[in-house]
């Protein structure tokens, strides 16, 4: 199987991501890229998803999609009041905290 | 299938050692003591870890303060359960409370998680005792347990060579005889892939068998934890002691989960396995002819097996490469510098959140969040996302269909054996192939098992894998079993413990 020829459609390196394209996906997934990572993954990307296209063109009119192996249902507990982690324990973990809180830069930036 | 039987543990220990199960036979009767037990594995850890790097935390006083309370337990007339003073080594995305929890990711730097993962709960309370955490692919993403922010772990067998990942501190470990059993997670073949290269048995669950709470989430629809053992029988006590329903974990069954030792001893007289075209075409030569061999074990053993094709399995890596990316996008979202972990201050809690991902996290990490984010951004949703899960159901129908003439399928692990260091490090699709015979059984929740058999020429370990339908642990454990018995002995590890 590795190394499969026989998939009919696009190969590896036909799919085509720009720089500006990395930057949008980095700026949506919140990490900060240099221009020299933004190339890499531009390249690097655009061949995994060469092979995803493989799939993409696959007929699975009337096939149902699976998004877990299980048929999952809601679960919920008596509502009963219980400890629940200790505060002060937690808060440790925290790069910073004030008032018994995370404290946070300005989420709304200049606007404050 | 699986008849009663009430001395599995002895008729299928044969003549192997079996580490795990000996110390527990030994602790439990009071002639050995967990602390000495202890003690021989930290001292091995000491001397030839250094060498290996399987481990990124070694637990001395906790282990040993563990195993005293083992053995006053057993000075009391108590019996501390099926794995009294047995050294546990945990691959270290498991949560451990009070103890760092790396994931071996700087992102997490100095975390020490506030609460135990289920199954470390359950391993102590059977008598284990925890010893170590161990390398992996940062946040368990990798085939090598070279992306380690901490460094690569190297083959026991050949230290120039991977260990395979995500699991490969665990398979490491457990294979140099620096811990008698370690738990690994699988969510595309990281337990059985690494536990393939270092000649270890590794066994993922069927999903929602073990509990996944305190397991730092990767893949959530695919993740399981799971054993790497010396032997099946190891394997399947492991599992009984780890599996079962949890309220902790609301995607655990509700069902019973199987007891898995009482079939080992079953034989396969009668059974039908089909050898998968799949798990075996285009692999390695000498992988190819150790499956072979395998096969032909099971035909002397009384099992009728016959090649079977599942076609759909050639979509399985690319829909695994679509779908698990996005779920780690959604999954990793978590670490933003504010509750736990790295902070790179900035103005903005933006810039601050993007600031602390691009230094807290590697490259493969950084590649699997933007693959998994581009997957899911609008325009591409349905033609990747979208796709990969509707192949997902082509290839659990494709399965059934199979399992209507199959009790078990039998295939090659991997497609390789251990390769070197660095060799496929700059190209994401090459590493990522390691990965094409185990992906199908994470997109479809079965069980699978790996089964070191044999070597190649140049004297590497090879895994045959054996897959069964959900909840077919006993089937899958009694057939591992019979490979078990007749597999070629491999040779020791170049890098072990004295």
């Amino acid at each position: 199987m590795p190394g499969d020829p026989a998939a009919a459609e696009p190969k590896s390196g036909e799919a085509r991501l720009t720089r500006d394209d990395a930057a949008y996906v980095a700026r949506l997934a919140r990490i900060d890229l240099t221009d020299d990572e933004l190339d890499l993954y531009a390249l690097q990307l655009a061949a995994v998803i060469g092979h995803a296209a493989e799939i993409a063109a696959l007929d699975t009119d009337g096939v149902e999609p699976t998004a877990h192996p299980l048929p999952l249902r809601n679960v919920t507990r008596a509502d009963e009041p219980r400890p629940s982690l200790d505060r002060a324990e937690v808060l440790a973990q925290a790069p910073a905290v004030e008032d018994g809180r995370f404290r946070v830069p300005p989420i709304l930036g200049e606007a404050l | 299938m699986t008849g009663p039987s009430g001395s599995a543990t002895s008729a299928a220990a044969g003549a192997r050692p079996s580490p795990a199960l000996d110390i527990a036979r030994e602790v439990r009767a009071g002639s050995m003591s967990a602390a000495e037990v202890v003690e021989k594995y930290l001292g091995a850890i000491d001397e030839v870890d250094g060498e290996l790097h399987a481990f990124v935390t070694v637990l001395h006083d906790s282990a040993c303060r563990e195993a005293e309370v083992i053995d006053r337990r057993v000075a009391a007339g108590e019996d501390p359960g099926p794995l009294a003073g047995v050294p546990v080594a945990l691959k270290d995305n498991m949560c451990t409370r009070g103890i760092p929890t790396t994931c071996s990711s700087r992102i997490l730097d100095g975390w020490r998680p506030p609460y135990d993962a289920t199954v470390v709960e359950r391993l102590r309370a059977a008598g284990a005792v925890v010893i170590g955490k161990t390398n992996l692919d940062e946040f368990a993403m990798g085939s090598s347990t070279e992306n380690s922010a901490f460094g690569p772990t190297h083959n026991p067998h050949d230290p120039t060579r991977v260990p395979g990942g995500s699991s490969g501190g665990s398979a490491a470990a457990v294979a140099a005889g620096l811990a008698p059993l370690a738990l690994g997670s699988d969510t595309g073949g990281s337990i059985r892939q690494p536990a393939a290269l270092c000649g270890v048995v590794g066994m993922k669950p069927t999903y929602g068998t073990v509990s996944r709470y305190g397991l730092v989430a990767f893949a959530s629809s695919l993740d399981q934890i799971g054993p790497l053992t010396t032997t099946v029988t190891e394997s399947a006590v492991v599992f009984d002691v780890i599996g079962g329903q949890d309220p902790l974990d609301s995607t655990c069954l509700e069902r019973p989960v199987p007891r898995t030792v009482s079939a080992l001893a079953d034989g396969v007289e009668g059974l039908r396995v089909g050898l998968v075209t799949e798990l075996v075409d285009g692999v390695d030569a000498a992988v190819e002819a150790r499956v072979r061999d395998a096969a032909e074990v099971l035909v002397a053993a009384g099992a009728h097996v016959e090649s079977v094709s599942i076609p759909e399995f050639r979509h399985g890596l690319p829909a695994y490469y679509v779908v698990a990316p996005a779920e780690a996008s959604s999954n990793l979202s978590r670490y933003d510098g504010v509750r736990y972990g790295l902070r790179v201050e900035a103005d903005t809690a933006e810039a601050m959140n993007a600031a602390t991902r691009a230094a807290g996290f590697g490259p493969e990490v950084k590649r699997r969040i933007m693959l998994g984010t581009y997957a899911l951004s609008a325009g591409y949703y349905d033609a990747y996302y979208g796709q990969a899960q509707k192949v997902r159901t082509l290839i659990i129908d494709a399965l059934a269909v199979a399992y209507q003439r199959f009790d078990v399928l039998l295939g090659a692990t991997t497609p390789t054996t251990a390769f070197a260091i660095g060799a496929k490090v700059d190209d994401p699709w090459a590493m990522y192939l390691s990965d094409v015979c185990t992906v199908p059984s994470n997109l479809a929740g079965h069980p699978a098992i790996s089964i070191p058999f044999g070597a190649d020429g140049s004297g590497l370990p090879v895994g045959v894998q054996v897959l069964a339908p959900a909840l077919g642990e006993p089937v899958m454990f009694q057939v591992a079993a019979v490979l078990e018995t007749r597999a070629p002995v491999l040779a020791p590890p170049q890098v072990h413990a004295p």
